[in-house]
């Protein structure tokens, strides 16, 4: 009976030994850190007992960056140093960004990623990330009592490759260690799903302050599967905000504002704007600099129609989504709200009229992604028993494409396709003796390269010299479970492996995190040198940890002298990991990963046979007969 | 079962059109249980390298097996016949007039704004596509006739193209 037993290569030795982990909702408006503690999603405060961080930095000449609540009381005092809805920037060019003339920011005009200047130099929007979750990571540490395993990460669903990327760059930086970049609307139906057992067809309306997206999920038994996913990553609570703001000025007919006044105004609009999911009218009062007094009062009417448009432009997204699904309104079984912004009661009434059902509100819509989050992270960092787990399998949100002759798009790897994905395309030479081709990668549904994204441009390089079209080089694309891309080349014919260097249209390149990495750590009370020791140690405990449990469960697979072999590198990782030499634990590390390299495809195997002989647990005697049948097959 | 296993070995379903599609989902789901990238997030290295191309492998099988027209391709494939590109000069004229047609009737309303009528050709053909299904199917239960079937394969490649097109005006008058 031996051969029924599941082995489950994600299963951690020691179950009761409870690894840190958290989840982490990186808002436009606000973050959240929360973990799961004694099998309950909980959030964690700052010591004030506030949940919420607000997504505000403040840089000053010299100090330490203020994030939170105290950078938020400085907004209109210092406007141009104070940097809010920083995500907005993330993997975005400075043409990217709106109403660019009427933020209070020094944008730097290089091309690719927007940069600020701040009265501590010019910063990054990962640098300025990276000082919120560095911030969050120092909360759950001191809540937690200890180093976290990792991290979930949770970014809207559409965003595309730039800003995923960012993101990662951004927590890198923070000192996490990211388990997975989290779809938000994923995040929520997990925390929803699990809650409440949901099984059928969920949507999941995510309006933020800066973001919007919409996914349509199939929750089945234990599986949360991504049917589409749709949104605009330019659009949330922020541009409501806006509106309001506009309105004030023409209303009470002001002159050309400060940037101080400026701030102060689009504090004013948010207020009214929370204060009208309440209540059928909102005051609005502000005394100037300029000496100029604002009192006005914003109804709910007049609020409904000056944001009729952006209400509508969520829901186009919701019928590309539900087309992309292969679906019709009356298939939708319930559609969960995420995001400060669907407090709106405009907002409940249009999603409520489009799916003609009341939506569902029984989950706190700022606190749901930062929970599922943390649910997953669990779940990651193995803390659930094998059988108690559950599956996510999301898609990427924009088409990746290539540019072809003509400023083309040729689709490389559709909208919606589950991942991780990969796709192989072929290219050849147009010239005898080509030797370099140059691809450029975009993302996007548009078939004119200028309306899609640009995400990178790169060259294969070393072709040997053919004559013209007899290169068969082939390019692999790859999408990982964070829904980012990677890019491999080798030349068909002759087996040349072309390198890739990609160089990110709106990313950092390597060097540039590793300056901001010396720059944020000569900035922060943490000991470098220690921090990034402790890290490796954590990492030798989790790598000969994994291991040993895969010697308990699969030890038979390995020759005496293979297993041997093994033992000797876990003992020497062992050995190096009390020690205080970072790098001799790294290369410990890298030789017990070689020595076991060979293990693991042999238990992949061995795993994936038991997916199905476990199935047929039931049928006890033929499970016994057939499966050794089919270990004869592979 | 092997990573280099067809698409339906490595479900273990038998190589044939008419598939079970909930066998296929529940299998797909069994083994992506196994493979998928979270149950190994606190792995090493190579397992995570493994496991990312394990969940692609099977992700990709999945995908061509799951819907009729990718499916019959990858079976014709399988039988060794090159069903290629849509490609006009293969196509018999009275094939090729029909399609026009379709054509017209798609820009025209796309023209007028008409969601409605664009709704109809939708219904239409879904429904004429769904017969040439069935009559397909018919050409791959026994005894196969590989080289009927690749013509088949090709007019409902024309035929997906057309109704993504109508989608896709659906959706620019949406917006």
């Amino acid at each position: 009976m031996a051969l029924l037993q599941i082995a489950e290569p994600g299963e951690s030795a020691a179950p009761h030994q409870h690894k840190l982990a958290v989840g982490i909702d990186l808002g436009t408006t606000n973050s959240l850190v929360a973990t799961v503690r004694s099998s309950l999603s909980v959030v964690l405060t700052d010591e004030l007992g506030r949940p919420l961080l607000p997504s505000v930095v403040r840089y000053t000449a010299g100090g330490a960056p203020e994030v939170g609540f105290a950078a938020q009381e400085q907004q209109s005092v210092d406007p141009r140093n104070t940097i809010v809805s920083v995500k907005r920037f993330m993997g975005r060019g400075i043409e990217d960004i709106a109403h660019r003339e009427s933020l209070p920011y020094e944008f730097e005009t290089s091309p690719g990623m927007v940069r600020l200047h701040t009265a501590a130099g010019v910063k990054s929007p990962v640098e300025v990330s990276a000082d919120i979750l560095r911030t969050l990571r120092l909360r759950a540490e001191a809540a937690l009592g200890g180093q976290l395993v990792g991290a979930v990460i949770t970014v809207p669903a559409y965003f595309d490759d730039a800003q995923r990327q960012a993101t990662k760059d951004a927590a890198k930086l923070a000192g996490l260690s990211v388990l997975r970049l989290l779809n938000e609307p994923t995040a929520a139906a997990v925390a929803y799903g699990l809650d409440n057992a949901a099984e059928g067809v969920y949507a999941v309306y995510d309006l933020g302050g800066g973001t919007f997206d919409i996914s349509i999920l199939n929750l089945s038994k234990g599986v949360f599967e991504v049917l589409s996913t749709g949104g605009d990553s330019a659009l949330g609570g922020d541009d409501f905000d806006q509106r309001i703001f506009c309105w004030i000025i023409e209303a009470a007919k002001l002159k050309p504002l400060s940037i101080e006044d400026s701030r102060l105004l689009l504090t004013r609009a948010r207020e009214a704007k929370e204060y009208l999911t309440f209540h059928g009218v909102a005051p609005v009062t502000a005394r100037l600099n300029s000496g100029e007094v604002v009192d006005l009062k914003l109804t709910t009417e007049i609020f409904t129609e000056i944001s009729q448009t952006l209400v509508a432009k969520t829901i186009q997204p919701v019928k590309k989504a539900l087309r992309d699904a292969g679906l019709s309104v009356s298939e939708v079984k319930g559609v969960v709200m995420v995001g400060g912004a669907t407090r709106m009661p405009q907002v409940q009434r249009a999603v409520g009229e489009f799916f003609k059902q009341d939506p569902l509100n029984n989950l706190d819509p700022d606190k749901v992604v930062a929970l599922g989050a943390a649910m997953q992270a669990n779940l990651l960092a193995g803390n659930r028993a094998a059988g108690d787990d559950w599956l996510l399998l999301d898609v990427i949100p924009l088409s990746l494409g290539l540019e072809m002759m003509g400023g083309l798009v040729e689709k490389v790897i559709p909208r919606n396709s589950t991942i991780p994905a990969a796709r192989a395309q072929e290219f050849t030479t147009f010239r005898d003796g080509q030797t370099a081709l140059a691809v450029h990668i975009v993302q996007g549904e548009r078939e004119i390269v200028t309306d899609c994204r640009s995400l990178a441009r790169f060259e294969l390089r070393g072709i040997p010299p053919m004559v013209a079209g007899a290169a068969r080089i082939r390019v692999t694309f790859q999408v990982d479970a964070d829904g980012l891309l990677a890019v491999s080349a080798r030349e068909e014919s002759t087996g040349v492996e072309a390198s890739v260097t990609v160089k990110p249209s709106y990313g950092l390149s390597d060097d540039e995190i590793a300056g901001m990495l010396k720059d944020s750590m000569a900035h922060t009370r943490d000991d470098a040198q220690r921090r990034a020791l402790k890290e490796a140690q954590v990492e030798a405990q989790r790598l000969i940890e994994a291991v040993q449990s895969a010697l308990k469960t699969d030890g038979e697979l390995l020759s005496p002298v293979q297993l041997t072999k093994v033992e000797t590198a876990i003992a020497n990782l062992q050995a190096t990991a009390i020690g205080e030499n970072r790098r001799h634990i790294t290369l410990a590390m890298d030789d017990l990963e070689a020595e076991t390299k060979e293990f693991a495809a042999q238990r992949m195997n061995k795993s994936i046979h038991n997916a199905f002989a476990g199935k047929r647990i039931e049928e006890l005697e033929e499970v016994a007969g057939s499966a050794k049948g089919k270990e004869g097959c592979a | 079962m092997n990573f280099s296993d067809d698409h339906f070995a490595l479900f273990e379903l038998p190589h044939a059109f008419r598939l079970d599609l909930g066998a296929l989902d529940l299998r797909y789901r069994e083994i992506q249980a196994k493979v998928h990238p979270d149950k190994f997030a606190h792995a090493g290295d190579a397992e995570r390298r493994l496991s990312l191309q394990w969940a692609t492998r099977v992700n990709e099988a999945y995908q061509t097996l799951k819907k009729p027209l990718p499916r019959a391709k990858y079976l014709l494939h399988l039988a060794g016949q090159d069903v290629g590109a849509e490609n006009n000069t293969a196509m018999p004229m009275d094939f090729l007039i029909e399609q026009m047609e379709w054509r017209e009737a798609v820009a025209e309303a796309r023209a007028a704004g008409n969601h409605h009528e664009l709704e109809h050709l939708h219904h239409r053909l879904k429904h004429d596509i769904s017969e040439r299904f069935e009559e397909l199917a018919a050409l791959f239960d026994a005894p196969q006739d590989h080289v009927q079937a690749t013509d088949r394969v090709r007019r409902l490649m024309f035929l997906d193209k057309l109704l993504f097109e109508i989608d896709d005006a659906i959706a620019a008058i949406d917006e």
